[in-house]
């Protein structure tokens, strides 16, 4: 008998074959023509607009929006491109209810926001889809920067960088560039190849070499950089995830959501993926959401986010937690993990519930037993490989306003990186800014 | 429900809504299907001399342009009058007719500018008991370059001729349809008067190319590569076709005449307006062709509710209401003094009354970090442009100034007597006040 939702343990193949491809379909389909018209109309144009002010890359929504009004989708794309050079990607993952349509002046007048981020990724898919690179590198400045990592804010600094005349090589220490786009987001939100189409769009400006599978350690070091390059730019991510202390992590089911979501990511054939029967998953961040609704489409049975605060401490916002719901995912509040039970393999986990007294959260007493052959811990990533002799300030390397590590010609963006969320576009933001800096300290203007 | 029920000179409807003569009163289908819906009457599309028909075009007849969401606000047409043989249409006529014998039915009629192409005409077509003739002198295309429609609608003495030898040819009432592509709308309206007319209907359409093919660079409606002027209705001509109408009611001369409005008529609100300004009824078309029929429904009760409300019984008492307000800019009084009003609660911050009072006006809007915008008495002029940018309605009103209030901006006390141009000392001409 083939396996489905209520056969137990850790299986592959709990679904007919045909229904993968439908379940991981596009979660917002890109709007057709009229659709983005009719979208697009409802932008009032306002004047130093709030979304704009709520974009950490600063897009200027209104004029893109208005160019798509008027017919000119790829000119709209080029002012998305002026600010974000992956507005592709951010136009699929930004957290857009608590960016910029959260400000929109039409979610105040009707609850219902312009929706720019369907529009801005109207505008970048009919532009990329051309096939076209629409920079061109200035003059070449004979400097030569080191980009470490390959995420979201090392591709868009290495743009920057490189589209201003600067020879810059780019490391990662993965084969693939694109990081957290490439291993870290939900695929309905990137499906397609996405994030490496919009790597080898990005590359096209030219003057970027890749050096991939290279990582920051024995060989290639930071001292080894400062005196190969004029400057180098560390965006290498958090690479570690923080440990879970609780009875039980060693049973066999219980693994790190951020791998999950990397293995799902990288499968060309998701029915060869166990997931559990009765999956738990530990956090409240966009992570957890990722890594819930996703263990719900490859077909187990139930999915349980178990987050030890309360709905509004809750890192993904409301709009993401309904899309959980939505999905069939139940998310347990004030609930802390107590053991992971089983022999062997995992089969329940305890929790004990917990109540925000004065500020400080503590355990009821109360204790609940959920069932889980599966549990996906995400409760945040750290940052581990930091090279020796930067400041290091919140478990982050320390940095100004513009990038500026503690050392010499070393800057650093992204997650990394003190300072700012830590989303994708806040990441595009750091790495073009930073970029900025580097241009102007190498061509003696800083 | 107030009674609806109209008479325009001496012609009897259910109501004042009557279909435009354009397509879609081309033919008997439509016609029976708008009486249907409810239509009070029709005026059949202009029928022209007996013989061969007219020729239109066989590539498109139409050109648009659009508000937001597409809605279509102007819509631009290069057809003639009817292409159909005149028997045709005549028997049609009589047979419609004789069956909605309550509903208005009105011959529109564009002949050669002859005598006897007009005296032998109107009496065959009286015979399929049609209740009056429009005579079409405003259709600004095609026709016009054989000499009739807007060509003799140009020359009032034209006008004036024409509009006698019907009245010599008929005892039916005469409504002469006048053509807004002429610079005194007066100057017609009064040569229709002097001949006899029963009656005007106002506005046909404007000369007007609606579009340019940015490719083929070729105005649109295009045929084969070349476009040629249209025209214009819809709502975008409202505003030009009330401000005639206003215009022939107010003017002593032709005071009193009755007033067929038409327009950019798309609901009954735009019908009570062009009542309230001197029409006796008004006739729709593009509205009509934008959305069918079925409109008149609105029509019909919006235009009941508001008569109700207003305690007014019929739509005899709503027309010409607005008239005596209509003046000269010079009677304007410059001693009312309003100033722009922000309701904060209603705000939504877009920060349009800013962008625009700021880059093109007065400078009269203030605007905090947290987007807080606000009017500044002391600049404000009461322009109203922050109100008509405004996305909310109701937003941004104007409150008028109390005699014996400060005006901010001028420092003087806002006085509570009349003053007008014609009085003010900044006038060379002014006759001294009394």
């Amino acid at each position: 008998m083939p396996n489905n939702e209520r056969t137990s343990g850790l299986v592959s193949a709990r679904l007919p074959q045909s229904d993968y491809a439908e379940r991981f379909t596009d979660l917002h389909p890109q709007l057709d023509d009229h659709e983005a018209q009719v979208a697009a109309d409802r932008c009032y144009f306002c004047h130093d607009a709030p979304c704009m002010t709520a974009c950490p890359t600063s897009i200027d929504i209104p004029l893109f929006i208005r160019q798509i009004v008027t017919g000119t989708p790829a000119a709209a794309a080029k002012t998305i491109f002026d600010q974000n050079i992956l507005g592709g990607m951010c136009a699929r993952v930004c957290p857009t209810e608590t960016l910029c349509e959260e400000v929109c002046v039409r979610e105040i007048a009707e609850g219902k926001p312009v929706e720019i981020g369907r529009l801005q990724r109207f505008a970048t898919d009919t532009l990329m889809s051309k096939q076209v690179h629409p920079y061109k590198r200035a003059a070449t400045t004979g400097k030569t920067i080191a980009v470490v990592g390959a995420g979201p804010s090392g591709l868009a600094a290495a743009h920057r960088l490189a589209m201003l005349g600067h020879d810059v090589t780019l490391f990662d220490a993965r084969e693939k560039l694109g990081g957290l786009n490439e291993f870290g987001i939900a695929s309905y939100k990137s499906t397609e190849d996405f994030a490496q189409k919009e790597v080898d769009w990005l590359l096209a400006i030219g003057g970027i070499t890749v050096e991939a599978g290279k990582a920051l350690g024995d060989t290639l070091t930071l001292d080894s950089l400062q005196s190969d390059f004029d400057a180098v730019f560390l965006s290498i991510g958090l690479a570690g995830v923080n440990a879970l202390r609780a009875d039980g992590m060693d049973l066999d089911g219980v693994e790190d959501a951020v791998e999950f979501i990397a293995r799902l990511r990288q499968s060309t054939d998701l029915s060869t993926l166990p997931v559990g029967r009765n999956v738990v998953v530990i956090g409240g961040g966009m992570t957890a959401v990722d890594a819930a609704v996703q263990a719900k489409l490859l077909g187990a049975q139930t999915v349980t986010m178990a987050y030890r605060r309360g709905k509004d401490r809750m890192g993904a916002s409301v709009y993401e937690q309904d899309l959980a719901t939505s999905k069939g995912v139940s998310i347990v509040y004030n609930a802390q993990p107590v053991a992971v039970l089983g022999g062997g393999a995992c089969r329940a986990m305890t929790f004990e519930y917990t109540a925000e007294i004065d500020g400080t959260l503590q355990g009821t007493g109360e204790m609940v037993e959920i069932a889980a052959d599966q549990v996906l811990v995400a409760i945040g990533q750290k940052l581990v490989g930091a090279p020796q002799g930067l400041t290091i300030e919140g478990g982050k390397i320390a940095v100004d306003v513009f990038g500026k590590t503690t050392m010499q010609n070393v800057w650093a963006g992204g997650d990394c990186a003190s300072g700012g969320d830590d989303l994708t576009v806040t990441a595009v933001a750091e790495g073009r800014d930073a970029a900025m800096d580097i241009h102007a300290v190498l061509m003696g203007e800083g | 429900m107030a009674d609806l029920t109209s008479e325009f000179c001496g012609i009897k409807s259910p109501n004042p809504f009557w279909l435009a003569s354009a397509p879609p009163t081309d033919k008997e289908y439509n016609v029976r299907r708008a009486f249907e819906a409810g239509w009070g009457g029709v005026v059949w599309k202009t029928l022209g001399e007996e013989g061969l028909p007219v020729v239109n075009v066989n590539g498109p007849r139409y050109g648009a342009i659009y508000g937001a969401d597409r809605r279509l606000l102007g819509l631009n047409n290069i057809e003639l009058i009817t292409d159909r043989p005149l028997e045709v249409n005549l028997a049609e006529m009589t047979r419609v007719k004789k069956d909605y014998p309550d509903r208005a039915l009105i011959a529109s009629v564009m002949v050669p500018c002859d005598e006897k192409s007009w005296k032998d005409i109107l009496p065959r077509i009286a015979e399929t008991g049609c209740d009056g003739f429009e005579l079409n002198f405003g259709c600004p295309h095609g026709m016009a370059e054989r000499g009739m429609g807007s060509a003799v609608g140009q020359v009032p003495e034209y006008i004036e001729m024409v509009t006698r030898w019907c009245k010599e040819a008929t005892g039916l009432p005469i409504i002469v349809k006048l053509t807004p592509n002429i610079s005194n709308i007066l100057l017609p309206a009064e040569a229709a008067k002097r001949g006899g007319a029963d009656a005007v209907s106002l506005i046909n359409t404007i000369n007007s190319i609606s579009s340019v093919n940015l490719d083929s660079f070729c105005p649109e409606p295009m045929i084969d590569g070349k476009g040629t002027h249209g025209g214009y209705c819809g709502p975008a001509v409202k505003p030009i076709a009330m401000n005639m109408v206003a215009e022939i009611a107010r003017n002593p001369e032709t005071h009193g005449l009755p007033i067929s409005g038409i327009g950019g008529v798309t609901t009954w609100r735009d019908a009570a307006e062009f009542l309230a300004l001197g029409a006796g009824n008004v006739q729709v078309c593009t509205a009509v062709m934008t959305y069918g029929f079925k409109i008149v429904e609105e029509m019909i009760s919006g235009l009941s509710e508001y008569l109700d409300e207003k305690g007014m019984t019929s739509v005899a008492e709503l027309s010409g209401k607005a008239v005596p307000n209509v003046t000269d800019w010079q009677y304007l009084n410059l001693n009312h003094v309003t100033k722009a009003v922000i309701d904060q609660d209603e705000c939504i911050s877009c920060g349009r009354c800013y962008a625009a009072c700021e880059d093109t006006s007065h400078q009269a809007i203030s605007m905090t970090s947290d987007r807080v915008f606000e009017v500044m008495d002391d600049e404000c002029v009461a322009c109203n442009l922050c109100v008509n940018v405004c996305p909310i309605e109701g937003c941004i009103t104007m409150k008028t100034l109390e005699p014996g209030d400060l005006d901010e901006r001028t420092g003087k006390i806002v006085s509570k007597d009349y003053g007008n141009w014609t009085k003010h000392p900044n006038n060379p001409s002014a006759t001294a006040a009394e």
